[in-house]
């Protein structure tokens, strides 16, 4: 009875610790029976995903340009989550830090590198901080749930975007040639970033991200300031207890986690557009909350896990081009893997949770 | 079921209980290891043993709300297995538990029919329900009325109606998980007139405390259990508590401290006509003032729910301050933050340890640095110096002997006598003017307990103001040079503790103001 008592325990475990393993092959197989439904080799389909993400230089370097901007949305969602805070607002954050460094770019269009670059860099992230600090101090003074006001703050700065790139901001070429498409002008070659291998997107914005990743981590660990933001997070009573104003740290830490989202603005412009455009976000504010999620809302795991949703954002159009199947089926499998892989981890926790209290 | 049993007060079918080889395995913890337990009609039986022994773990396998790893439960020799408290119910076996669970919104009656069927089919037969109640009521001098509502009730009534409803619903046996937590002196002797009513009556009592004087008191039999395992089961004849402390603790135990004679000092924290808002919006402080001396330690006395609470954290400066003022160490604090109150030298025993005390997800190191992390010399500039930290951390646990794997070790490994005395290592070594100490013992082992008293009055004698908040009379009792009592908020006298008896004590804890006690309780003095 001893024995068989041990053993049950034993697998209980295994089976914990293979079930987030479980989950993206799970996803796999019901991706696959999806795309036999729309007769469609799921080997092959699966096959060109890889390949076009991970094969070649270019998809490579593309797939690191799309995990750049996801890294810093990202970093932004850990340092908020950190303090308590559910960042939903990268989305907005992001636009209203693309439309600052454009702003400053083409006001500023005779400015030498060494100053106007910063300048760019330094108007996204106020932007962007200002972008979470008004629903920080919406929380912190009316207690407003965040996410509900960051998700009001996205649609705000969208239609601000719609109205600056259709206004103010449009490139006069294109009010003279009167094509009217909305878009900014063309930023000084001043601010665009270096490109880090010839003839492909990949340019310095990614060594920008990663030593990023690497300072939240040492902010948030190695700081006092950080101290105070997990302390808050973790746990807002024993925080006031000790003398820390919850309130303010809630507040900075998403005015924090905006000015991360303002500077993956700042980047998509200056690395990859060189202009402001419509769509620009491309919902990197939503996908990058899901990388930091799947890098479990830690600065250095977020490293990896932008980078296989950037792969999966550049091998899932390489893989629509090979099997010809709609682009939505491929945000499903996408939209699939994430969700067994949260769920697993949810489910699992639960399950030591309540193993612990059952004996 | 209220008309199929006619007489449910007189017929005891439960003749005995008996509890064998019990192993109950938690992860990493073995809770109780081959325990045999057992106990008969007519009898009241101790179950003694220090936080964490593994009491409420054994009974809870009694009453069917977990099942035993090993071991088997005979009731009147008849083996049996309950899967769920149902089972234990109908097998006439009730349980008061610590905590109540009645229904606030909900009278007295309807708390008690809750769950039964009515002898009227689909129609309430409440009438019914309150004459038999009243019946169990009168012989067992439970009083309540039944009409009333139970968020109407104060505590020690509602425990007599879970006591009722226990009995209405046939208990032969009853557990009682540590019910004189709640009550005071006098409605503890009264409980125990209920108790041995009940007894007489043939039913069979498990009576679960760690205070010794109350097993002396009331008990027929004493098991003591240490670490899961019985240590040994007594007669109740001559045993003495020395003895029984330390079958509970498996060493000597100081029960009596000697105390240095006391070098009152300045006042350090003067509190004047304090009024504080409960959570419920009404005040929960009305009016108190009291100062508080260097060098000397006040008790602040009262059963549970007083506002002894509201009080701590509005000295913290926690909650806000309605009306009054607070100075501290001559400045006033009243309406500033809790940052204010730290920086003017006070420090503060939350009563709530893991809710308010500590961040359980930190680690031991982080948890020392909880008020200072931004100070020298725990950071410099913004950056943390973890090896300083950790250095500092090392001492403290040794000098404090927390036991702990590690200083990385998150803080909800360690057990919560450590933990307390991890929160009082931080808090002493942050060389108090003031120390507001809430219930720095409760749910604490009685060796971390004598050690926590023993830096209590160190502290005091070294010159810290201390203020120990305590709904354990003996605790204060023990330290204090005076006791303040609380009352509905007020506070209804500070006397003496030295001279000061527990009867009046009691009398003062309900309410009774001292001036009026002498004249009923104490002969004119010549
Ligand atoms: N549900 C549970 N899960 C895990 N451990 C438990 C649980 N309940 C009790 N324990 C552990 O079992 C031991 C005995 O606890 P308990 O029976 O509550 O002691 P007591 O009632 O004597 O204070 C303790 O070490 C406690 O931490
Ligand atoms: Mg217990």
């Amino acid at each position: 009875m001893q024995e068989k008592h041990n053993a049950k325990e034993l697998l209980n475990k295994t089976f914990d610790a293979l079930l987030p393993l479980l989950a993206v092959p799970l996803a796999l197989i019901i991706g696959a029976l999806l795309l036999l439904i729309f007769k469609v080799n799921p080997l092959t389909a699966y096959w060109s995903l890889l390949q076009g993400a991970f094969g070649s230089v270019s998809g490579l370097t593309q797939t690191i340009v799309k995990a750049t901007p996801l890294l810093l949305v990202g970093l932004g969602v850990c340092i908020a989550f950190r303090g308590g805070i559910i960042n939903i607002g990268g989305e907005g954050q992001l636009i209203v830090g693309a439309l600052a460094a454009t702003a400053i770019a083409v006001g500023f269009p005779n400015l030498p590198r060494m100053i106007i670059l910063p300048l760019t860099f330094l108007g996204a992230i106020l932007a962007g901080g200002v972008w979470g600090g008004i629903p920080g101090i919406l929380k912190s003074r009316l207690g407003v749930n965040e996410i509900l006001s960051t998700v009001m703050m996205n649609a705000i700065a969208l239609q601000l975007s719609n109205y600056l790139l259709r206004g103010p901001l449009i490139d006069p070429a294109e009010i003279e040639r009167g094509t009217q498409i909305a878009q900014s002008a063309l930023l000084p070659k001043a601010v665009w970033l270096t490109k880090l291998v010839p003839q492909t997107l990949l340019h310095s914005g990614a060594i920008i991200a990663l030593v990023m990743a690497v300072l939240v981590y040492i902010f948030l660990w190695r700081t006092s300031i950080g101290y105070r933001i997990r302390a808050v997070g973790l746990n807002p009573d024993a925080a006031k207890y000790a003398g820390i104003p919850v309130q303010f740290y809630q507040a900075l830490s998403l005015m924090l986690g905006g000015a991360f989202a303002g500077l993956a603005g700042a980047v998509e412009v200056t690395g990859v557009s060189h202009r402001m455009l419509e769509g620009l976000s491309a919902g990197y504010g939503f996908s990058g909350i899901v990388a930091a999620l799947f890098g479990k809302l830690h600065p250095l795991g977020s490293i990896p896990a932008s980078i296989l949703f950037g792969g999966f954002l550049v091998g899932g159009r390489s893989m629509q081009r090979a099997v010809q199947v709609p682009s939505a089926l491929i945000d499903t499998i996408l939209g699939l893997t994430v969700l067994f892989v949260v769920s697993a981890d949810i489910w699992s926790s639960y399950r030591a949770r309540r193993r612990l209290s059952n004996g | 079921m209220t008309e199929t049993k006619p007489s449910l007060l007189d017929q005891i079918h439960l003749q005995e209980m008996r509890m064998e080889g019990i192993v109950k395995k938690f992860p990493g913890v073995l809770a109780n290891d081959h325990v045999d337990f057992d106990v008969h009609s007519g009898e009241i039986h101790a179950l003694l043993g220090e936080n964490g022994a593994g009491k409420s773990t054994l009974m809870r396998q009694l009453y069917g709300l977990y099942r035993p790893n090993e071991g088997r439960i005979y009731i009147n020799d008849k083996e049996v297995s309950f899967h769920s408290p149902q089972d234990a119910i109908a097998a006439g076996i009730g349980m008061i538990h610590q905590h109540f669970m009645l229904v606030p919104s909900l009278t007295v009656v309807e708390n008690v029919a809750l769950g039964l069927k009515s002898s009227r089919g689909p129609l309430l037969d409440l009438d019914v329900v309150e004459k038999r109640l009243m019946e169990i009521s009168d012989k067992y001098r439970l009083k309540v009325d039944p009409r009333s509502y139970v968020w109407q009730l104060a505590v020690g009534e509602q425990q007599r109606v879970e006591i009722l409803k226990a009995l209405y619903r046939g208990a032969d046996l009853l557990i009682l998980d540590e019910p004189t937590a709640v009550l005071t002196p006098q409605e503890v002797d009264e409980f125990f007139g209920t108790l041995k009513q009940m007894a007489n009556d043939g039913h069979a009592l498990i009576f679960i405390t760690h205070k010794l004087h109350e097993v002396i008191a009331i008990s027929n039999r004493i098991t003591v259990l240490r670490d899961g395992r019985v240590v040994g089961t007594l007669n109740n004849d001559g045993v003495t508590k020395t003895e029984l402390a330390q079958m509970m603790v498996g060493r000597p135990v100081i029960l009596q401290y000697n105390k240095n004679p006391q070098k009152p000092g300045d006042a350090r924290l003067v509190v004047e006509n304090l009024s504080v808002a409960g959570d419920r919006g009404s005040d929960a402080v009305k009016g108190v003032s009291f100062e508080l001396f260097s060098g000397e330690i006040l008790g602040l006395a009262g059963v549970s729910g007083n506002g002894q609470r509201d009080l701590a954290e509005a000295l913290a400066g926690l909650r806000p301050v309605r009306e009054g003022k607070i100075l501290l160490n001559g400045k006033d604090v009243t309406h500033t933050s809790p940052n204010h109150h730290i920086t003017a030298g006070q420090s503060y025993i939350p009563e709530e340890r893991m809710k308010e005390g500590a961040i359980k997800d930190f680690s031991v190191a982080d948890n020392i640095i909880l008020q200072d992390h931004n100070r020298p010399p725990y950071s410099r500039g913004s950056f943390l110096d973890f090896k300083l930290i950790d250095e500092r951390t090392t001492e403290l646990v040794n000098q404090y002997n927390v036991k702990t794997p590690s200083n990385k070790t998150p803080l909800k490994n360690l057990s919560g006598g450590n933990i307390q005395k991890l929160i009082l290592a931080r808090e002493l070594s942050r060389k108090p003017a003031v120390l507001i100490a809430s219930q720095p013992t409760r749910g604490v082992d009685v060796g971390a307990s004598e050690y926590i008293h023993q830096c209590l009055l160190e502290q005091r004698d070294s010159g810290t103001a201390t203020m120990l908040i305590s709904e354990d009379l003996d605790e204060i009792r023990a330290l204090s040079d005076r006791i303040a009592v609380i009352y509905e908020g007020k506070i209804v006298g500070i006397v003496d503790a030295a001279t000061t008896s527990v009867e009046d004590l009691g009398l003062m804890m309900a309410g009774v103001l001292p001036e009026t006690l002498e004249k009923q309780t104490v002969a004119p003095a010549d």
